[in-house]
């Protein structure tokens, strides 16, 4: 297992923000975490980033406790695409991508060919190499989720943690990032919002209701009329799509 | 894709534009040195320079020599020292808290070194320039203190940081003004008065190699964490993200400004708007990167103060304006220009 989470609790004040929750990903495969606003999906992420210490349980890497690792030696294999992360800096895109080698470097070493080129692939992966010298304001929302993504590319991790990386995207660049966070091969938690997205290219899903885990396993396994109507609230019917295979809903009104 | 070449390139005019600065910072001191109420050419000054480094030993009237020397020089290379300190101060600061606004001035560090070295002006507290910056540097101290806890060591969010620091400076003016219409006479109190808002009329060598010292150390404290400092653009998860250690690099970058500036405050009183104005006005040129973002500081911060200072000697015949008075009324207007400039880019 690359990325496991064994019973990790964490709440503020006496509130149980994330309850006990246990979870495994395999190395290279996708794992998308689904459930209502507030229901835990950001804690768990910073959890599993080792940005919040849990109250109970440990995360592991590969069989070992992040709290052991280090923070920058983390970094160096493991990166972190928030929800809202934005700037007032007049900060350029390739400035954004740059700070992706900060744990590759030391903090007198120089800029090498290795970093140059890490930042050349990754903004080239997310097909923003035309726009390096853009400034951050004057992008779009799916533009700049993708700076954020070759941002976390740059670091060069084995592995990915996306918070709803396709809020704020039309249609084509949603399908587009999804795509590619399938195809770079890295074990990837991600928190999305849209179940059917979720059920397309996630090979695993955990849902969440108020902190706790309600459902874990693959998307045809999981995704039922019921799961639908007690932790998401709505009317649904959930059948194979004739063209991908993969669960789809349709919401009933 | 021409990387390299571009880099090199990159590297060239970032080297000139250093070369350069620096040179434009040589000459503002030269003029500095030369303008005021005695005009000396500046062949003398160079010449007084050369004479007393032992190069040279060339022939000048001894009053001209002394004038140069032992006030108008070391004048000049303190301004350049504390407009260089103020404008790193104001660029960590902005980048830490992830405000614009931040500055010694705005988080209260003035007010503190203000008020710890008012008491020790007015109770009369000991004697001397030594408990002077004793004073600041506790009174300094006191309001860093105060607004690391209110904002629970900066964790609390950048515009709570920025609460607390209006909320310290108006204690601390506020512990100022108590202080100056309980205990000090009129005379007292005019000297308050001037020396809150800035003069570099008492400064000689001993203060140039404090300030040097402190500037250079705390220079290069904050180039150390120059990449952390970038790091901070996306705020605190995303830094600690990148590998690191927030807490710490937050705790000493907030310790150093506070040296630098109660150094500076004890020094020259307290200048207002160089932190704010110079950061805004180098990142305009260079960027936000701050390996190259705190060179120019420390250049522009040095030519902005020694310019300001000889506007304050010569602007008025045989007076001299408080030197805050300057920074602000030149200051205004050319961050106006900036934020006309930039406002595209917001
Ligand atoms: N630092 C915090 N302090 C207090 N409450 C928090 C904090 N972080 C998250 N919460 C609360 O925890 C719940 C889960 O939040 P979050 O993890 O952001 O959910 P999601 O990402 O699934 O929408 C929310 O009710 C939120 O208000
Ligand atoms: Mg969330």
């Amino acid at each position: 297992m690359s990325i496991s989470a064994q019973n990790l609790c964490w709440s503020v004040g006496k509130i149980n923000i994330v309850n006990d929750v246990s979870l495994s990903v395999p190395p290279g495969k996708v794992l998308g975490l689904l459930g209502p606003n507030g229901s835990g999906k950001s804690s768990l992420l910073r959890l599993l980033a080792g940005l919040r210490r849990p109250a109970s349980g440990q995360v592991l890497l590969e069989g070992r406790d992040i709290q052991a690792i280090g923070r920058r030696a983390l970094a160096r294999r493991m990166a972190l695409v928030e929800q809202h992360a934005t700037t007032e800096a007049n900060v350029r895109v390739r400035d954004v991508v740059t700070l992706g080698r900060i744990p590759h470097r030391s903090p007198l070493s120089g800029w090498t060919v290795v970093d140059e080129e890490a930042v050349i692939a990754a903004l080239d992966r997310v097909g923003m190499w035309g726009r390096a010298d853009r400034n951050w304001h004057s992008l779009s929302g799916g533009e700049r989720q993708r700076v954020h993504l070759a941002r976390a590319l740059a670091q060069s991790p084995r592995e990915l943690l996306l918070d709803e990386p396709t809020n704020h995207l039309d249609i084509q660049h949603q399908i587009a990032l999804l795509k590619l966070v399938g195809e770079l091969a890295l074990t990837t938690v991600v928190a999305l919002h849209d179940i059917n997205h979720a059920a397309m290219f996630c090979d695993q899903l955990l849902v969440l209701d108020a902190g706790k885990v309600v459902a874990q396993g693959a998307p045809e396994d999981i995704l039922s009329e019921t799961l639908m109507r007690d932790v998401f609230r709505v009317e649904a019917r959930i059948d194979s799509s004739p063209h991908h295979g993969r669960p789809h809903v349709h919401y009933l009104i | 894709m021409s990387t390299p070449a571009r880099k090199t390139w990159e590297q060239a005019g970032l080297g000139l534009f250093f070369a350069l600065g620096g040179l434009v910072l040589l000459v503002a001191i030269a003029a500095g040195t030369g303008i005021g109420e005695m005009p000396i050419p500046i062949e003398t000054t160079f010449a007084a320079v050369t004479n007393r480094l032992g190069w040279t030993a060339i022939d000048l009237p001894p009053i001209q020599e002394s004038v140069i020397w032992d006030y108008r020089l070391s004048r000049a290379l303190v301004a350049a020292c504390c407009g260089a300190g103020l404008a790193i101060c104001g660029a960590v600061l902005q980048a830490l808290l992830r405000n614009p606004l931040a500055e010694p001035y705005v988080l209260g560090i003035s007010a503190g070194a203000s008020t710890g070295a008012v008491g020790i002006i007015v109770l009369g507290v000991g004697a001397g320039t030594i408990s002077l910056s004793a004073g600041a540097f506790a009174g300094a101290f006191a309001a860093f203190t105060f607004v690391a806890m209110l904002s629970n060591g900066g964790r609390g969010g950048p515009s709570k940081t920025i609460l607390a620091g209006v909320a310290a400076s108006q204690l601390f003016n506020a512990l100022t003004s108590y202080i100056v219409t309980t205990s000090g006479n009129a005379q007292q109190a005019r000297d308050v008065m001037f020396w809150l808002l800035g003069s570099f009329g008492g400064v000689r060598w001993p203060e140039f190699q404090l300030v040097l010292v402190v500037v250079a150390v705390g220079l290069l404290v904050c180039l150390y964490y120059a990449r952390a400092l970038d790091a901070f653009a996306f705020g605190d998860d995303a830094a600690a993200s990148l590998g690191i250690p927030v807490g710490t690099v937050r705790l000493v970058l907030l310790g150093i400004t506070a040296m630098m500036t109660a150094t500076i405050v004890s020094m020259v009183g307290s200048i207002g708007f160089v932190g704010l104005v110079v950061p805004h006005a180098a990142r305009f040129i260079v960027g936000h990167n701050h390996a190259r973002l705190l060179p120019t500081c420390v250049v522009a911060g040095g030519i902005f103060m020694v310019l300001a200072d000889i506007v304050s000697r010569v602007i008025l015949p045989q007076q001299i304006l408080p030197i805050g008075v300057v920074t602000a009324l030149v200051g205004v207007p050319a961050f106006s220009i900036i934020l006309y400039r930039a406002k595209g880019a917001a």
